[in-house]
């Protein structure tokens, strides 16, 4: 960040250009209206259009990417809060050339119909795993002092419940996580 | 969404200077409330001061055994905390019984006791709300007020505070640290944080213009289990219709008023010597519902005894 853009944002602004790290990769945004959410520039300014729009409220999960690591809803982020931030979407996933192990999981399954919601519960499902091996509980967790958790279906279901799937592939979106899970 | 101004808050001081200036600021931590309601233009913002570079996200313990939660601590890392899975699990299960795994990597511990309520009406500005405007009355009144408020109502607003982790803190016996628009610094125990609606549904909280929470301190734990029940219509990533937190003798209950409903009756009719049951319908004989949402009461009855029960070992 230049000293100059970084005056600009303690004064305020109603546009602003910054920088993105996207899959690795620095971006630059410029000039973008302040209320551009994260999951638009992604999608009209990036050309990345894998992360999809469902409800744009933060209740579908169709939008989730993974910012420093960590999944969250773009839907319900101002791009411009996020400058400097490591960006993984689902373009990003997979090393080049090869799968995801998820997205291979997915294939195999069938764990889609329409498929809109399968970025976001594909990028959900790999920050979840991330999230399970750091050993954070959820509400199914028995014992919040247990290290880790087994991650049991019933863990696999409540963590992944931000991804709702309009064509109900909720059994075969478990098996799928379950393949790349190992057994609970 | 309306257009707004975007400045990012140096200090906390700043922010709470910035916001005192602009009575139509808003702070934005996690957004995942402000932003939701900002592309309904329920909140519309002529100025929002990023909180993101603000060093207040660690969560310490403190020498007495207490923990002191920065408040752009996030749902999730609260949840995880060693210390807070070890010595207040009611804390880590109120947090994990709410939002979903995405909104709780997001939404901060400042911005969950600044939640605005979930009442369908305040959501429809086809519909009169006085939280949204002002005197323009109340549509859930005399509509569907299934989750409405069942303690401290008014004829003006019968909505209820969302939060879990709230309701949690007010059993811990919490208390928020601000700075004021003029730089001062101060301490309010969660328990004074809301206000009840009154006359003024649109004045949430006791809090003054551009007065910023950067912390929530919560006291050691007192003796005795702790619990959080929770009650809701799916069970994952759906707000309460009812919940408990208790915390030793003390006893809170969620989705039932504009605030955390802190039980002092029960806690007192349980320090008397009292059953659970007894305590329930001593704090519940104030209890008044509006229609749609009579089933609270019992409801509520059924799982403060079992709270208190589980909570007893």
């Amino acid at each position: 960040m230049t000293d100059m853009e970084l005056k600009v944002l303690s004064e305020p602004v109603s546009k602003a250009s910054f920088d993105l790290v996207v899959n690795g990769q620095p971006r630059r945004l410029e000039d973008l209206d302040v209320r551009t959410t994260l999951l638009d520039a992604l999608r009209e300014q990036l050309g990345l259009k894998g992360t999809k729009k469902g409800c744009d409220h933060g209740q579908c999960g169709a939008c989730t990417v993974l910012v420093g690591g960590l999944r969250i809803n773009a839907c319900l982020s101002l791009a411009v809060s996020h400058q400097g931030d490591e960006i993984v979407t689902i373009e990003g996933l997979s090393q080049v050339g090869a799968l995801h192990p998820l997205q291979a999981a997915f294939l195999e399954r069938d764990a889609y119909q329409c498929g809109y919601c399968t970025p976001g519960q594909i990028c959900s499902a790999a920050a979840m795993l991330a999230e399970w091996e750091l050993g954070w509980p959820s509400q199914e967790t028995a014992d919040l002092a247990a290290p880790r958790t087994p991650l049991t279906d019933a863990e696999i279901r409540e963590r992944m419940s931000g991804n709702l799937c309009r064509c109900s592939a909720y059994p075969q979106i478990l098996e799928a996580v379950r393949d790349v899970a190992g057994p609970a | 969404m309306k257009p707004f101004r975007y400045v990012r808050a140096t200090s906390a001081a700043d922010a709470s200077r910035l916001a005192g200036e602009s009575p139509g600021a808003r702070f934005l931590a996690g957004g995942t409330n402000l932003l939701d309601l900002m592309k309904l233009e329920i909140e519309h913002p002529d100025l929002i001061i990023d909180l993101r570079d603000l060093p207040m996200a660690d969560i310490e313990e403190t020498a007495d055994c207490g923990l002191r939660i920065g408040a752009l601590a996030t749902a999730s890392a609260v949840a995880a905390h060693p210390a807070v899975r070890a010595r207040f699990p009611v804390l880590a299960r109120a947090l994990l019984a709410g939002a979903s795994g995405q909104l709780r990597n997001k939404a901060t511990s400042g911005g969950n006791l600044m939640q605005r309520t979930r009442c369908a009406y305040f959501y429809d500005p086809a519909k009169p709300c006085n939280k949204r405007e002002p005197g323009a009355g109340c549509a859930a009144l005399e509509g569907l007020n299934r989750n409405a408020a069942i303690f401290g109502q008014s004829t003006a607003c019968i909505a209820t505070h969302a939060s879990d982790f709230a309701v949690a803190l007010s059993a811990l016996d919490a208390s928020v640290e601000t700075v004021a628009a003029d730089g001062a610094a101060r301490s309010l125990a969660v328990d004074d944080l809301h206000r009840l609606p009154g006359e003024t549904p649109h004045i949430e909280t006791h809090l003054r213009p551009g007065e910023l929470i950067v912390a929530v301190v919560v006291p050691p734990a007192a003796s005795g289990g702790q619990v959080y029940r929770k009650v809701r219509d799916r069970t994952s990533y759906a707000a309460g219709l009812a919940s408990v937190a208790v915390a030793g003798d003390r006893i809170a209950l969620g989705a039932v008023a504009a605030k955390p409903w802190r039980a002092r009756k029960a806690q007192a009719a349980l320090e008397q010597g009292r059953s659970p049951t007894q305590a329930a319908e001593a704090e519940l004989a104030d209890a008044r519902g509006c229609g749609g949402n009579n089933f609270k009461i019992d409801l509520m009855r059924r799982l403060m005894v079992a709270a208190i029960e589980e909570a007893r070992g």
